[in-house]
């Protein structure tokens, strides 16, 4: 069957799928919209965790990132998978415990003040906003790219399909896709995966085979990867450092912090019926995650092999351009790929010196998307691809989404603007607040702002630097005051914001080759993405040195903090 | 179910904080020691085709979070039963 029909059906498929879900699981109550009705099973919530918590960023760009960035790419790695060892322990038994529907409610509650809420409000709008305009614009590439429609309509039609199971649903309805959205984005991940680890060392597993031998030959993979890279002039693979040990030390601790602090990936764990359902569920989400992220590192390493082993079939001998295989042909035409005979002998050089090398673009993002073709897998595995990426898309879209409108109507509207309006009237506001939620988010991916492409990076900085520090220390310090609170979340959320301000502001304007200037301004050389550790020390340092000078929080609030502390009674406390 | 005295709230409460210090010493070494601070001495050592701090960094760090995740829920499940605040 043609690719291109074969591709809109499995899309259209999976489309089908989710909207009779969204039918299915259509929300009676406020407790459904917002928290599924607190009945999920914890290995069900640990997948549709992992799907809301995998975006186009990992099913798309990971792999393709540490393609080209070797060892220094596994910031990502460590810093994607090791937040939620911080979430299990630190946030979301104790959350859980107290067993309300919002982030920003506890922290209203645990630090007596309706202005720490919607402190709390603010920093969590600001960093799911960051954070949808780059899966808004992951849904429209996804769809201009496999379906060849363009961007637009493509946006259109993901955003219609997220309002009709947002909306209807709620969290109930998301919980329930975003399973089936799981189950299709790892398959669509793993399948190529595997074929390409038989095809290069005849090891089933690609966790394996990145560390096997290549088929045929005594060489091992790795070994064979370094040296071609350093042939060419780049830096050893398996050793490459992203900046420097610091950069990446601070970076990896700046998205592991920051994953902890996600609102959307918070929320999920009001879910689930125990405290040591959350607790395990923690577990179940990093188990299916660590499916697709051991997975990366060899889909990178054999990409990149792949991709050099065509340019070069034997040593110094260049493919001749003419003889290029079709998905060259194929991403050329997407300007993903491009080349430019430099030095007009019709064969295509690839080098780390710029003025040599004539692979003038290669995009991250092709090492995932062509790697069916490259290893020649039949059409049914592309068209599995595209419908791979757009769950990925869409299964995180809906998750920010719904953090963004339950704050709003939640909140906003029942917390400070109108206390005493009935659940009725409440859930049809989450509903209208979740459907102007898609639209403003559509309008964002339709004109994103100059700063989208580092947005997804960003959020983590600023969900580092703002929530997760208030949250532990409401946790876990009795002492720290309404005072402190406000004013660490701000001044966190305020220097992270500044310094990549400053730094992606100067960007803009220079061109490329300026960037080579830009780490001699960085503080100890940090760059703008990997700050937000620096944000949450600040943060915790100011909340701690106010929260001494202010009077120590009521009674109350203290009882709180031992009531959340301990498992028993989390059930009941659910039904407020 | 019953309630905690003081001090055995204060004492659940510390054997939790200890256990979760152990975990996160655990956490630390695999990922910022091994991956991170120590990959270059690391690196020496090599295990099939992978050099070892780059093991770590690359699949063997998550390997092991994965493990204290679930480490951590048996540990504080059966400490549940032994101060017998768990749910139901």
């Amino acid at each position: 069957m043609e690719l291109q029909t074969l591709t809109y059906l499995v899309v259209g498929a999976s489309f089908a799928l989710y909207i009779g879900i969204a039918i299915w699981s259509r929300a009676g109550s406020t407790k459904d919209f917002y928290v599924a009705g607190g009945g999920v099973h914890p290995v069900a919530n640990g997948m549709a965790t992992a799907a809301d918590w995998m975006s186009a960023a990992s099913f798309i760009s990971m792999a393709g990132m540490i393609a080209f960035m070797g060892y220094g790419g596994s910031v990502f790695l460590m810093g994607w998978t090791g937040g939620f060892v911080i979430l299990a322990m630190f946030l979301a038994p104790y959350l859980r415990k107290y067993g309300k529907f919002t982030v920003p409610e506890f922290i209203g509650d645990r630090f007596y003040s309706k202005a720490a809420r919607a402190v709390a409000v603010v920093c969590l709008i600001i960093c799911s906003v960051t954070y949808v305009i780059g899966q808004m614009k992951g849904i429209g590439v996804a769809f201009s790219r496999f379906l060849e429609v363009d961007y637009g309509t493509g946006l259109l039609v993901g955003m219609c399909i997220v309002f009709f199971y947002a909306v209807l649903g709620g969290m109930k309805g998301i919980t329930y896709t975003q399973i089936a959205q799981y189950c299709v984005l790892i398959m669509a991940y793993t399948i190529p995966a595997i074929f390409i680890s038989l095809n290069l060392t005849g090891n089933p597993f690609p966790q394996l085979g990145l560390g096997s031998t290549l088929t045929g030959t005594d060489t091992y993979l790795l070994d064979k990867l370094d040296q071609m890279v350093m042939e060419l002039g780049f830096n050893e693979y398996t050793t490459e450092y992203r900046l420097s040990g610091l950069n990446m030390f601070a970076y990896t601790a700046s998205l592991m912090i920051g994953t902890a602090g996600l609102p959307h990936v918070i929320i999920r764990f009001f879910t689930v019926p125990k405290v040591r359902d959350a607790r395990s569920s923690a577990g179940w989400a990093l188990l299916f995650i660590a499916i697709l992220y051991t997975t990366a590192p060899a889909v990178a390493g054999m990409a990149r092999l792949n991709l050099m082993q065509t340019i070069e079939p034997t040593p110094g001998e260049y493919l001749v351009y003419d003889e290029r295989p079709d998905w060259f042909r194929n991403w050329e035409t997407t300007g993903l790929l491009a080349f430019e005979d430099k030095n007009q002998d019709g064969r295509i050089q690839y080098s780390a010196d710029p003025a040599v090398n004539e692979m003038v673009t290669v995009d991250n993002d092709i090492m995932v998307l062509a790697n069916p073709e490259i290893a020649q897998l039949p059409n049914w595995v592309i068209a599995l691809v595209a419908a791979g990426g757009l769950a990925a898309a869409l299964s995180t879209a809906a998750g920010l989404l719904l953090a963004i409108a339950s704050a709003i109507s939640h909140d906003l509207l029942k917390g400070m603007i109108a206390p005493g309006i009935s659940e009725r009237a409440e859930l049809r506001a989450s509903r209208v607040a979740m459907a102007a939620a898609i639209a403003g988010a559509g309008y964002l991916g339709f004109n994103p702002p100059g700063f989208a492409a580092g947005t997804v990076a960003l959020a983590f900085g600023l969900a580092a630097s703002s929530i997760f520090p208030a949250l532990m220390m409401g946790i876990f310090s009795k002492r720290t005051t309404k005072e402190g609170a406000i004013a660490g979340m701000v001044a966190g959320i305020g220097v992270t914001l500044f310094y990549v301000f400053q730094h992606k502001g100067i960007m803009f304007i220079a061109s490329t080759a300026f960037l080579g200037d830009m780490p001699a301004n960085w503080f100890l050389g940090i760059e703008p993405n990997a700050f937000g550790a620096v944000g949450a020390i600040v943060n915790f340092a100011v909340a701690m040195l106010v929260s001494r000078v202010t009077s120590a929080p009521p009674e109350s609030v203290q009882e709180l903090v031992e009531h959340i502390r301990v498992p028993a009674g989390a059930s009941a406390a659910h039904d407020h | 179910m019953s309630r905690l005295t003081e001090a055995q709230a204060l004492a659940y409460w510390r054997r939790n904080l200890a256990l979760m210090f152990k975990l996160l010493v655990v956490w630390f070494v695999v990922s910022f020691g091994c991956g991170i601070l120590f990959v270059d001495v690391l690196n020496q050592i090599q295990i099939g085709g992978y050099k070892l701090g780059f093991w770590f960094a690359q699949q063997g760090s998550i390997y092991v979070f994965v493990l204290l995740i679930f480490y951590y829920t048996r540990k504080m499940g059966k400490l549940d039963r032994e101060f017998n605040v768990e749910e139901d």
